[in-house]
């Protein structure tokens, strides 16, 4: 039976990450995603998973790469001084195909700044703040619903790219209290196995190789170092190491596609929100203020890989407007992929826009 | 079977030079695990980066060769997550005392059932020579070059400080010793620590005048003071010799432990 909630963020993704079987947390305390730890503290062994509070973020985030070789489901939540901290392990998971969950439960930045304010500062960082070429799947909530349907999300697709993915929430999102309808269960992709007698690290036709769970006797060797087929270090193979850079690039941008999850509204406006996060709420209420065919709605929460297709869909669009809780790090991801205008409603300081200052920015220029 | 069924044989020649006392330390812990009995694929290891850290790439069973001074953090999550699988981590002294010093010191204090194999060179071999948190004083490398003027860690104390359930130092020279260290280490439940001091004639010998090999095992044997030899010492207030360093079983106490096998 479905049950109703009145849940906070941060308590509807911990739960949503257990309806999906994630049954290792390790962690460390860090606003505004304390509560997440918390909850899996106090939750995570009465369903027979383990909690570890480790010592920092970069313990944490080995600790979930280590549990996820031995078949765990494994998640770790953090904010932005911990999850720069994660960066060099962020890029081993990547490297090595380890299914993980990070959630980022984003603040004002840069270094401490705001802990207990929203903000969006980190998407880029999510996706190029590990050293090297890499690609990742990140997600972003905008109500308490999406905070558990887009956790229990992410397992699924770490399990079936072998890619860390993140859940790139905010305060806003993570601390609000909302209604929230808990489905019956959520669907568990599996994780592929690898076929014994294969080699560990030979792609598919998807471009992802089956995965050598620790324990089951495939004697598998994982490492940071750029490795061939069977997993051994070979570092100064310049074929290889494209080959494989490559690939574990290709693997998640030509899935792009299957990956994407947004909302079209009103396609044939000529002046067209895009958001993804809190700032969605924002868009929402002007859409509910004024209905009005002419405005149209991007709604995203598949931020990376950037459904850019989705774009094309506004076949009269004049200009783009882009709501984001920072200094216009998406709408420079919109602008490369249109040739009209994007306008980039930029705010700092841990407050959502108000209605007033979207409207303000449609009636501009107009 | 012998330690020898460990290896990968498709991954030699292995990477460690020529006189290396690496391969000393992980010959005598395969000896040791062969002697427990454990089966390979109930085995994990664990290593971070440095030449000790290639260990794990080597031997035939699953392992993680993960990110500078990560390597204990990582294994506390594979050891968490399925108890029933043997995790043996092999480091270094920057890797284990540097740049992972706080998940060593952790480890210890959770007492997390992990076997920890630090192969201590007293210097940065893999980066060509540099000054490492064990270098003794007085002694050249190349971010050291008028001589260490820091003093080293002492890794077996910071264990034992710590909380570790097992604990003790040996070196390449003391291979039967190091070989039963081990063994009482994998016995142990909780964190076991064993240091085995090793020669590394590319990096730190051919600096601090060790012209040969055997020169710099040799100072390694006669420089170990037994445990049981400065006890006596300390009991009849003598004073103990400071550049010598203490070898034998430190440490072995019952604390409660976490991810211990059921």
């Amino acid at each position: 039976m479905t049950r109703i909630e009145f849940w906070q963020g941060n308590t509807a993704c911990a739960e949503g990450a257990l309806a999906a079987g994630c049954n290792f947390f390790g962690g460390y305390p860090i606003t505004p995603s304390t509560e997440v730890a918390e909850h899996m503290a106090a939750k995570m062994p009465k369903k027979g998973g383990v909690f570890i509070q480790m010592e920092d973020e970069i313990a944490g985030i080995a600790s979930i790469i280590g549990a996820a070789w031995t078949g765990a489901r494994s998640m770790t939540a953090t904010s932005g001084p911990g999850f720069s901290l994660m960066m060099e392990n962020i890029g081993f998971a990547v490297m090595t195909e380890t299914p993980c969950v990070v959630v980022n439960v984003q603040r004002g930045g840069p270094s401490t700044g705001q802990p207990t304010m929203g903000a969006q500062g980190d998407m880029m960082q999510v996706r190029f703040g590990s050293h090297g070429d890499i690609a990742i799947i990140a997600l972003c909530p905008a109500n308490v619903q999406e905070m558990y349907e887009l956790t229990a999300k992410a397992f699924n697709l770490a399990d079936q790219y072998r890619v860390p993915v993140f859940l790139m929430a905010d305060e806003i999102v993570g601390h609000m209290r909302e209604k929230i309808i808990i489905p019956d269960s959520m669907p568990r992709t599996p994780r592929k196995e690898l076929v014994k007698g294969t080699l560990p690290f030979k792609a598919d036709a998807d471009l992802i190789p089956g995965f050598p769970q620790f324990g089951k006797g495939y004697g598998v060797h994982v490492t940071g170092l750029t490795h061939d087929e069977r997993g051994y270090p070979a570092a100064t193979n310049p074929h290889l190491h494209e080959a494989l850079v490559r690939r574990l690039v290709d693997k998640i941008e030509s899935a792009r596609h299957a990956i994407a999850d947004f909302d079209i509204i009103n396609p044939d406006a000529e002046q067209v929100f895009i958001a993804y996060g809190a700032p969605v709420r924002t868009v929402q209420q002007v859409m509910h203020d004024r209905p009005d065919k002419n405005i149209g709605f991007l709604r995203i929460r598949t931020v990376w890989p950037f459904p850019e297709y989705a774009l094309a869909e506004f076949k009269h669009v004049k200009r783009f407007l882009m709501p984001e809780l920072n200094l216009g790090q998406m709408a420079r991801e919109v602008e490369r992929h249109v040739r009209v205008p994007v306008v980039s409603i930029q705010k700092l300081g841990g407050e959502l826009h108000t209605p007033a200052e979207l409207v303000a920015a449609l009636e501009a220029q107009r | 079977m012998s330690y020898e069924d460990w290896y990968r044989q498709d991954r030699l020649p292995h990477i460690f030079c020529a006189g290396c006392g690496n391969g000393t330390i992980i010959n005598c812990t395969l000896a040791a695990i062969e002697q427990m009995g454990w089966k390979k694929d109930d085995t994990v290891f664990v290593s971070g980066i440095g030449c000790s850290s290639r260990a794990s790439g080597y031997i035939v069973t699953d392992s993680l060769h993960t990110t500078h001074g990560r390597a204990i953090a990582f294994a506390t999550g594979v050891k968490m997550a399925n108890k029933d699988l043997n995790v043996v981590v092999f480091t270094g002294d920057g890797d284990l005392a540097a740049i992972g010093g706080n998940h060593f010191i952790h480890a210890c204090r959770r007492n997390i059932d992990l076997t920890v194999v630090c192969m201590n060179n007293q210097i940065y071999g893999m980066t060509g020579g540099q000054g490492s948190p064990t270098t003794p004083r007085g002694c050249l490398s190349t971010t050291t070059p008028t001589g260490c003027v820091e003093t080293p860690f002492d890794l077996c104390e910071l264990a034992i400080a710590a909380g570790a359930n097992y604990v003790s130092r040996w070196t390449s020279y003391h291979v039967k010793e190091l070989e039963k260290a081990v063994k009482a280490g994998l016995e142990t439940p909780g964190f076991s620590f064993i240091e085995a001091l090793v020669q590394c004639p590319t990096a730190f010998g051919r600096r601090n005048k060790f012209r040969q090999v055997a020169d710099h095992v040799e100072y390694l044997r006669s420089h170990s003071l037994l445990r049981a030899k400065r006890d006596r010492l300390i009991e009849a207030g003598e004073p103990v010799p400071e550049d010598m360093f203490v070898v034998g079983e430190l440490a072995r106490r019952k604390r409660p432990a976490l991810g211990v096998k059921p």
